[in-house]
């Protein structure tokens, strides 16, 4: 009798251990096949900090597990994937996507279904405003917060007549707006002379420059990217649209856009992106050395993010002390914690992270792309007021 | 339209812009028939419209980039890497076709498509495992870096070269054909396979050859591209849809009409830009469309033969004792289901029921129509955004919604299959395509209505509906009443004269059918049954997109009719199952999974053709 | 009043003049043959007639109602059946369905979409096939008739919409000897039975001398010759064309 009764409670004690030691199991969903220059350093982001966490003894006594899946660039793959990993492999929580729309799908799912979304890579202001709810959050800097940035920089310059290009879906259209907006609250005599929509990925660039070149603008605002920000640069340069007339331009700095141009990146282009090499806090520094000794190779922007996905959602169950949805949806709202790029912090009142882009000039060092006269903005700054947040994002 | 006044001045004041956009549109309309020519070349001689054109231009790129990097700066490392580029994606050409079309010129239209669409995907993968997934800049032209200017307008050289590039391998095509031996044989093999054959000429490497001429034209175009753009992983689909257009617009077949098709979409482009800055993607189709309605074999196409349908199918037979016992079985099965399996298989279930009727419905129009949809997905999408802007504009309740999917769909077939009245075989397919993406540029394009790319979302279904057992059910009945519908079509007095049409349409426009519109009506009920099918998956995935109405869609439901048998009613239901099961496992476990998929593909299109369905039939015929 | 009337059709291809001014008539009940050695013009001329190829100038008229250039779909809904020089039938069908098609069409039921054409008019299918001698087929595919039966099989078609004009192309072509009168007895049949008219063209002379009521001889797009065979049999003109001017005139 005595013997089951001891034999019963180490069973139990074993099945309580099992549980304990049991993975945290975040549910990732990405464009890896689509978007692989992007999504590739942004695994190993993430790689790294699942090993530095659970290195570190994991979070609340278990390990973390990220079970990674490919959305192939189709929202509806994405919202039957997020299915399969809530329902089948059971996951804490969902993380990831890489574009907008990827990003809106998944959202709309874990509102449906009550589940904690931390969004990585989406840019669109819709994520946390017009579409935000009380399951997503967004550690990127939006499309507003980086087109607010290089306003403020833009607003500096004497132009007055701009001229935009940019690629024609929600992204390049909602980059604009905000832009133009920004740009004319801090400046009223600025006007706009000619738009460009080049279709994405398809840019025809010499006529697109040539129909810039007819409005004779002072300065360009360009939000193209990918394999149409070579072409449009290569035309341009050759047929002197960049002569005497400042680009600004979203995202040019990062690495992923800046590397492929080597040695003919334009010459001072105000950008936002992130210059790796140059970046010398002690908190920037431990990351690089452990990315590249890691995977013998340099962080790119993505890697950062999936590097500060992981770090969040830790410190966000660590703070919520559960793997309760509710819980650590209360949690990451306000949660604060360190990153390579210095503090951040997951606002309660939008979901919005505070991480920051640096701004700068592009520039040619050593036949490489580079950014320099760089400094950190801070996401906190160019968000809009309490007020305006609040009439943008649906009331709960 | 202010902007485009406002534009139309600024030009009228300055003259010299407008030749300069000209020239602009000369060089583009060059690059753009290098890639055509190519294709166009394959089409003529082989009959084969081949999807991986574009990736020969892709590999084409890559290859230029890299050989210029082994063989160093300067002019001879330039031009010499241009040359191997484009020696070896002639080579690659080669193995393409001894390895896979050479199995294939006999097939129907459909399955060289197809074919050559997993060569795409197995290209695909292979270039980003060789590559990498960085986009890869090579260096400009030596001698060829700076502009001109020509009444004060900076024209890039190399965009001159350009331009004259295209008329000089123009004349080197025409001379090939006309004057050397090699041309005449391949022109008179054009005209009369059998006769040249017949005739001792070896008709197997003049296609060989013919293949990797174009190849090499598309290794060529992607090469002459470095100078101009990064090697990157997505031109191959960039290309081909523009290649299509110009091939189709000029006449398949016709180099010339290749050539005239990119002047006019290179310059039309050109000064599209101008005045209607978003609407670049549509223009081209639009061009598309427009000659076709007028001209259905292009500028200066020859009325194609008529389509290839290959064997004959065997006579619809009333469901056996036994097929109707396996379906009440199975049904009874897919009732219990839910008291049995967990929320992920019926969420598969739930995909797999929609994806069978949008495949069935695609397949009424392949199979007993005899016309290739390679634009079906547009139904599908047009259903979905029919019930997501119901939901999102009129606040329209679920069931509402469900109805008014089939009927916007449905219109959209009739509009869509009003239009291609008089196009049969590849041009039908090239047609159907053009107006999806027309179709989808509107969706992708429209913000202020359709929430552009970013889709409409929030679309869950109604309370009664939201449980996952629910939503199954309804799938379910909806979904398997659709698909028992298409069936009793189609042994009805209409699928039978559909099937009549088809194999004879002289005897049936004479014995007082009207083949025309029986065809037209068929677009019309596959539109709205993939309607319904789109309607339901908006609500299922609780939101709608672009991509619902991409290609990649329209090639899924291909597929998936082909995987279960062409010939087959059971087969599209079928083949949803198996390529839902395929998909799910390769997303989730496979790294290459392109490759993968691409390979079965082209297995399925050269080997199997009679699809899944087809060899259970024919295994269960067996004594 | 005739049936059909050809009055003056021609038609041109290029140079070249296929047709040039053709006019004859036939009469309800009467068997008329048209022959002539190849690039006389037949096939063009029949094509005029059934509506495959509008004329360039002269009139058709059926009943005394102008039908030039009507599309064979119009052509039907007045009463003329055909059968094709290379048989059409519809291969995906059973037998006895390419008749039931041939029936229901007749009704104007073609985008009928219930019930299943396999339970339409299968009797009267069944009668047509026994007519003409493919009673033992009906549940085969057409597409694996031999040929001579596939001919046959377009003729049961035709014949089961109930036709008043026949235009039948070649009826014969491929079949064994036997098999050719047999077929062209039926069709005499019909056609006095019903008061049919019949126009055929036909290489076989045997067929033609044997079953036609008249003839129309063309050549050169000319009609050179017409009345009863045994007037068309001792036509100089006839005689001179299809055996040479040295022929001896009474060979």
């Amino acid at each position: 009798m005595l013997r089951r009764a001891i034999l019963g409670f180490a069973m139990c004690l074993a099945a309580t251990v099992a549980v304990a030691q049991e993975p945290i199991r975040i549910g990732e969903i990405n464009s890896y096949s689509g978007m692989a220059a992007f999504t590739l350093p942004y695994r190993n982001g993430w790689t790294l900090a699942t090993e530095e966490v659970n290195k570190a003894g994991g979070v609340l006594g278990r390990k973390l597990e990220v079970v990674a899946r490919d959305d192939a660039a189709r929202p509806e793959d994405a919202v039957r994937l997020a299915a399969e990993l809530v329902t089948n492999e059971k996951v804490a929580l969902l993380a990831g996507t890489f574009f907008s729309h990827i990003g809106l799908a998944v959202s709309d799912y874990a509102r449906q279904h009550k589940v904690l979304f931390v969004a990585s890579e989406p840019l669109t202001d819709a994520l946390t405003w017009e579409k935000g709810h009380r399951y997503a959050f967004r550690l990127r800097p939006s499309t507003y917060m980086q087109a607010a940035m290089l306003a403020e920089e833009a607003a500096k310059l004497p132009a007055r007549r701009w001229a935009t290009v940019a690629p024609n879906y929600e992204y390049g259209q909602s980059a604009v707006a905000a832009f133009k907006k920004l740009l004319q609250e801090k400046r009223p005599d600025v006007s706009f002379v000619a738009e460009q929509w080049p279709a994405q990925g398809k840019i025809d660039a010499g006529a697109t420059v040539q129909a810039i070149a007819l409005a004779r603008p002072d300065a360009i605002f360009n939000v193209t990217f990918g394999a149409d920000l070579p072409r449009f640069v290569r035309e341009g340069t050759t047929r002197g649209l960049f002569r005497d007339r400042p680009v600004v331009s979203l995202l040019t700095g990062e690495p992923e856009y800046l590397d492929p141009m080597k040695d003919e990146t334009p010459e001072g282009w105000i950008v936002t992106g992130y210059p790796w090499e140059a970046i010398e806090t002690p908190e920037h520094r431990a990351f690089r050395d452990a990315y590249r000794a890691r995977f013998n190779d340099y962080p790119r922007q993505g890697s950062v993010v999936g590097y500060v996905m992981i770090k969040s959602i830790a410190a966000g169950i660590a703070r919520a002390g559960s793997t309760d949805t509710e819980k650590m949806v209360d949690a990451m709202g306000g949660l604060k914690l360190a990153t390579p790029f210095g503090p951040i912090e997951f606002r309660a009142i939008d979901h919005q992270a505070t991480l920051g882009a640096y701004v700068g000039r592009t520039a040619v060092r050593d036949g490489k792309g580079a950014m320099v006269d760089w400094r950190y903005a801070d996401g906190a700054r160019y968000l809009p007021d309490d007020a305006a947040v609040r009439a943008m994002r649906p009331q709960q | 339209m202010d902007s485009a006044l406002a534009t139309l001045r600024l030009m009228a004041a300055e003259p010299s812009f407008a030749l300069a956009q000209a020239l602009t549109g000369l060089a583009s309309a060059s690059s753009l028939f290098l890639v055509a020519a190519g294709l166009s070349i394959v089409f003529g001689v082989t009959r084969v419209v081949n999807f991986a054109h574009g990736s020969f231009f892709m590999v084409g790129a890559y290859l230029a980039v890299t050989a210029i990097g082994w063989l160093g700066g300067g002019a001879a490392g330039f031009w010499g890497g241009v040359v191997v580029a484009v020696l070896g994606v002639g080579l690659l050409g080669v193995l393409v076709e001894v390895a896979i079309l050479r199995r294939l010129y006999a097939a129907p239209e459909l399955f060289q498509l197809l074919a050559t669409f997993g060569v795409v995907l197995v290209i695909q993968d292979g270039a980003l495992f060789l590559w990498g997934p960085e986009d890869l800049l090579g260096p400009r032209a030596p001698g060829l870096r700076g502009a001109v200017e020509i009444f004060g307008q900076r024209i890039p050289t190399y965009d001159l070269f350009l331009i004259a590039v295209g008329p000089v391998v123009l004349v080197l095509l025409w001379l090939a054909f006309r004057r050397t031996r090699w041309g005449v044989l391949v022109r008179a093999a054009t005209a009369d396979r059998e006769m040249t054959a017949a005739l001792g000429v070896d008709e197997r490497r003049l296609f060989t050859g013919v293949f990797a001429l174009g190849a090499l034209l598309a290794g060529l175009g992607g090469a002459l591209q470095v100078p101009r753009e990064t090697a990157n992983l997505h031109m191959d689909l960039n290309v081909i849809a523009e290649a299509f257009v110009v091939v189709v617009v000029g006449g398949m077949g016709s180099v010339v009409g290749a050539y005239l098709a990119a002047l006019v979409i290179g310059v039309v482009h050109a000064f599209g830009i101008l005045l209607f800055p978003k609407l670049t993607l549509v223009l081209v189709f639009l061009i598309m469309a427009v000659v076709l309605v007028i001209r259905p074999a292009g500028l200066l196409g020859e009325r194609g033969a008529a389509s290839r349908q290959g064997a004959p199918e065997a006579p619809l037979r009333p469901a056996s004792a036994r097929l109707r016992w396996t379906a009440a079985a199975l049904f009874a099965a897919l009732l219990a289901l839910p008291a049995v399996a967990g929320g992920y298989v019926l969420v598969l279930a739930v995909d797999v029921a929609i994806l069978a009727l949008f495949a069935a419905s695609l397949h009424l129009l392949l199979g007993p129509g005899g016309m290739i949809s390679f634009g079906h997905a547009a139904y599908f999408g047009i259903g979905a955004y029919g019930a997501g802007l119901a939901w999102k504009w009129l606040a329209a309740p679920m069931v509402l919604g469900l109805a008014v999917a089939p009927l916007a769909a449905g219109i959209a077939g009739a509009a869509f299959g009003w239009l291609c009245a008089r196009a049969s075989g590849v041009y039908l397919a090239m047609l159907t395509l053009a107006y999806a993406q027309i179709a989808w540029s509107v969706a992708a394009q429209w913000l202020a209505v359709t929430g552009g790319d970013n889709g409409v979302l929030g679309l869950w279904p109604a309370p009664w509906a939201a449980s996952p057992a629910a939503y199954y059910y309804l799938s379910l009945v909806l979904c398997g009443g659709g698909i028992l519908a298409l069936r009793l079509l189609v042994h009805a007095p209409f699928g039978q004269f559909l099937r009549a049409g088809r194999d004879a349409p002289r005897r049936a426009e004479a014995l007082g059918v009207a083949v025309g519109a029986q065809q037209w009506l068929a677009f019309i009920v596959a539109g709205a049954f993939a309607g319904l099918a789109g309607g339901l998956f908006a609500y299922a995935k609780g939101s709608v997109f672009p991509t619902y109405l991409a290609i990649p869609r329209s090639v899924d439901g291909l597929v998936m009719v082909l995987l279960g048998g062409v010939q087959s009613l059971s087969g599209p239901v079928v083949g949803a199952l198996a390529y839902v099961g395929l998909a799910d496992e390769l997303a989730r476990g496979v790294a290459l999974w392109r490759l993968v998929l691409g390979a079965a593909i082209i297995v399925l299109a050269v080997a199997f053709r009679r699809g899944l369905a087809g060899a259970v039939g024919d295994a269960a015929a067996r004594p | 009043m005739t049936l059909l009337a050809v009055d003056g059709i021609a038609r041109s291809f290029g140079a070249t003049v296929a047709v040039d001014g053709v006019s004859f008539g036939v009469a309800a009940g009467e068997r008329v043959a048209m022959i002539g050695p190849n690039g006389a013009g037949k096939t063009t001329c029949f094509n005029l007639i059934n509506g495959q190829i509008a004329p360039d100038r002269g009139r058709v008229a059926i009943d005394g109602r102008d039908t030039t250039g009507r599309s064979p779909r119009a052509l039907q809904r007045l009463g003329v059946g055909r059968t094709f020089q290379i048989s059409q039938v519809f291969a995906s069908l059973t037998v006895r369905e390419n008749v039931q098609a041939a029936l229901v069409a007749g009704q104007g039921r073609a985008l009928s979409p219930w019930p299943p054409l396999r339970r339409r008019e299968a009797a009267a299918a069944d009668r047509l096939l026994d007519q003409v001698g493919l009673a033992g087929e009906a549940e085969r595919g057409a597409a694996a008739l031999a040929y001579g039966d596939a001919k046959r099989l377009e003729l049961a078609m035709v014949l089961g919409q109930g036709p008043r004009l026949l235009l039948m192309d070649e009826p014969t072509a491929g079949m064994g000897i036997d098999e050719r009168h047999a077929l062209m007895e039926l069709v005499s049949g019909v056609v006095r039975g019903r008061g049919v008219g019949l126009l055929f063209t036909e290489h076989d002379m045997d067929v033609v001398f044997g079953h036609a009521d008249r003839i129309v001889v063309l050549h050169r797009g000319r009609v050179i010759a017409a009345g009863t065979p045994a007037a068309v049999r001792a036509d100089p003109a006839v005689r001179e064309v299809y055996l040479g001017a040295e022929a001896p005139p009474c060979a």
